[in-house]
């Protein structure tokens, strides 16, 4: 058949056939370097941690694969996380990398239901960086830690060489208490459990990418950067039993469900039509081919809660400046372990999947 | 949002769904030529809410995954090259040249930038006098007159150090060389309304004549799509063979003038190599001799003839709609968006990354969505 096929398009033909018509190239199985997808979220990072770093450190608080690891000592019990920050542009509407590196952190401790209390600051600045920059970026850093109760307590600073950074990096660690008996994990998460989401997704995303391509929009997008711890202990306070919390960031809404589904060996089901995009965002996203399950958020969770506390847990949300707009998206259940489904708009079920890399945008 | 939400309602689909059923006494098996229009099919599972006799099949509209690998082959090879800044659309980046990307050259340190615009392009070059700025040229109708908008700029701005490897492709000679293979099965089908913005739709009407089959122009929502199929079905079940407008809010019959004045100024129309394809006579646009500087292949010569190892790719039957991604022996397996063995599993209009994406597994009995309709 294939031979047929060939022969009747050769037909056609003014100049002779160069190859083979029918075959592809040898795949590239093998990366022998890293690329840049290996730290966009996406499945390439995935491969990168199940094949570097996880059989190197091994260890039951590195293999929970929380957003921050959980230690008990005596009777307290601490979280622990960090993080690296490495965005371009540094200032960006909404927010700048200052900001990002303190509530990022804080939510990571957020998620595992602890109080944020510490954090460390390390510094990798390139030479030449204008010290109004970095003055910019540490007062960002002051107010950010300020508003969410936080103290920095120790730091490092490392500077480079000329064109062997990019401006600025930053990372930070942080240390938080757990004030609770809830056990807040992707291993907890029940079979009946409820989906809720904070507010409209991919703001940050969108607005660092619209500034990075100059891309402009008629009314300004920000970043929904922001610290998510406050909202997170006045569930826990009220006594919603929580049983999993994720910040959305690289790789979207879909990263974090697909994620938790495959650490909970469950099936996620969300709906498409209940998950709020602000008109901005979806235009750029029909724009550019982008989805915006996929896009990134810096100030968005998403809380796996009992089916019976939904409203409860939706009132005390919207008493909440940072929820809003926060709605029920969907539920677990049994079904295929590690699988994300969605039902989209035209009410068809589909598959939510991880990306391969970053998206990048389309041809038309 | 306007123009989309209305295009994407769960009732509104049901009811279109239900009148194509309705109309529907035969099977009948309709492509759909553009590679947006296969993901809106597979992402919102449009066909799942047809009847079991309506086969949707998927057409090589997609410019990433016909762009031939001699062409990304040799890309590749300019992308590397320290004097160069290699631009492109994002979606080429990943896509597999015969042993490398453009994603692994620019780890090697080959600068190579993503770009939205072919006029960003333009502007790199005149940033960077002491650099070659390639732009990678690759698109239907739809892209081509930004691309030409590109080489005008360039000449008139009399800038020396840009020049594009051009891969433009034309829909109309793909679908006659699909008509005309003896193994079409393709009955009736849904034309990409976005070329048609551009290009109208005169040319697609002779078309329809010669090979006795009905052509919609058709958009890339949801229910843009469902109503294409049942302009289609309509037709098919009456036995005429027209082409029908269902894209008017974007699409004339004559199309956009001005895009097509920029389109023919710059490219004239010549034979192209499609991957998967072959050879198609008149299919492809190269440079008018006279903005011939801007070749990049006259720059940095031509696409040595590409040495392909035979893999069990079936692309080529996947592009012309013969078979379906999911038939491919290895397809999730041995075939993914990381490890492609084929440009369609890596392009965001490429089938078989639509599939893999959104439909893992063979799609289920559509008995299913029995429940969904009216």
């Amino acid at each position: 058949m294939t031979d047929d096929i060939d022969t009747v398009i050769t037909s056609r033909l003014v100049r002779p056939v160069i190859e083979p018509a029918l075959v592809c190239p040898a795949p590239i199985n093998q990366h022998t370097q890293i690329l840049l997808a290996h730290g966009g979220g996406g499945r390439l990072m995935q491969q990168l941690l199940d094949s570097v770093f996880l059989p190197a450190f091994a260890n039951p608080l590195l293999n929970a694969r929380h957003d921050g690891a959980v230690i008990e000592l005596g009777a307290t019990r601490l979280a622990f996380t960090t993080d690296s920050y490495v965005v371009q542009p540094l200032f960006f509407p909404g927010g700048d990398i200052g900001s990002l590196a303190v509530n990022g952190t804080i939510n990571d401790l957020a998620m595992c239901g602890a109080r944020p209390l510490f954090l460390s600051a390390g510094f990798i600045i390139e030479e030449g960086l204008p010290m109004e920059t970095l003055q910019q970026v540490v007062t960002s850093m002051r107010h950010a830690a300020h508003a969410a109760g936080v103290t920095i307590v120790t730091g490092d600073t490392k500077v480079v060489d000329k064109g062997k950074g990019d401006g600025l990096f930053i990372n930070t660690a942080g240390i938080g208490i757990i004030e609770h008996s809830l056990r807040i994990a992707p291993d907890a998460v029940q079979p009946g459990d409820a989906i809720l989401l904070s507010g409209d997704i991919g703001r940050h995303g969108i607005a660092i990418m619209a500034m990075r391509e100059g891309l402009n929009f008629e009314s300004a997008l920000e970043s929904d950067c922001a610290a998510l711890a406050a909202p997170v202990l006045e569930l826990i306070h009220a006594g919603i039993g929580i049983h999993c919390l994720r910040d959305l960031t690289r790789g979207g809404l879909a990263a974090a469900l697909i994620e938790i589904a495959e650490a909970a060996r469950l099936q996620i089901d969300i709906e498409e039509s209940l998950i709020p995009v602000v008109q901005e965002v979806q235009g750029a996203c029909e724009l550019l081919g982008l989805d915006p399950l996929h896009v990134a958020n810096e100030g968005r969770f998403v809380a796996f809660i009992p089916a019976a506390h939904v409203n409860q847990a939706l009132d005390i949300f919207r008493l909440h400046p940072l929820g809003q707009e926060a709605c029920l998206i969907g539920h677990v259940q049994h079904g295929i372990a590690g699988r994300v489904t969605l039902q989209s708009r035209i009410g068809v079920q589909r598959i939510v999947d991880r990306l391969s890399g970053e998206q990048l945008p389309r041809i038309c | 949002m306007k123009f989309v939400d209305e295009y994407r309602g769960k009732d509104a689909a049901a009811r279109m769904a239900a009148a194509i059923a309705q109309v529907t006494t035969r099977p009948w098996t309709i492509m759909e030529i553009c590679g947006g229009q296969t993901h809106a099919i597979v992402k919102y599972g449009v066909d799942r809410l047809l009847p079991d006799t309506i086969t949707l099949i998927h057409g090589p509209g997609c410019p990433v995954c016909v762009t031939p690998v001699e062409l990304i082959d040799k890309a590749l090879e300019i992308a590397a090259l320290p004097e160069v800044i290699f631009c492109s659309f994002g979606d080429m980046l990943r896509v597999p040249g015969s042993h490398s990307d453009l994603l692994a050259v620019k780890a090697n340190g080959g600068d190579v930038r993503i770009v939205y615009a072919p006029l960003d392009a333009v502007k790199l070059a005149q940033r960077h006098p002491e650099k070659q700025v390639v732009f990678f040229a690759v698109g239907f109708e739809t892209t081509a007159p930004a691309t030409a908008l590109a080489v005008l700029q360039a000449s008139r701005l009399n800038i020396t150090n840009f020049s594009m490897l051009v891969a433009h492709v034309r829909v109309p000679p793909a679908m006659e060389a699909i008509l005309a293979a003896p193994h079409n099965q393709v009955q009736g089908f849904l034309a990409a309304g976005h070329v048609c913005t551009v290009m109208g739709y005169t040319e697609y009407e002779p078309l329809a004549q010669r090979y006795r089959t009905p052509i919609i122009v058709t958009g890339f929502e949801p229910l843009d799509i469902l109503h294409g199929i049942y302009l289609c079905v309509k037709q098919l079940e009456a036995g005429r063979a027209s082409v029908e407008n269902q894209y008017a809010r974007a699409v004339r019959r004559e199309g956009s003038r001005e895009a097509q004045q920029l389109i023919s100024e710059v490219f004239e129309v010549t034979h192209r190599q499609w991957r998967g394809l072959g050879a198609i006579t008149d299919s492809g646009l190269g440079l008018r001799e006279r903005y011939a500087g801007f070749d990049t292949v006259r720059r940095f010569g031509a696409a040595a003839p590409g040495a392909t190892t035979p893999t069990e790719c079936i692309s080529g039957l996947v592009l012309q709609g013969v078979k379906k991604p999911q038939e491919c022996p290895a397809f999730g397996k041995r075939c993914t968006p990381e490890q492609p063995l084929g440009a369609p599993m890596v392009s965001t209009e490429g089938a078989c990354a639509a599939y893999y994406r959104y439909r893992r597994s063979p799609p289920h009995s559509r008995a299913t969505l029995q429940e969904t309709k009216p």
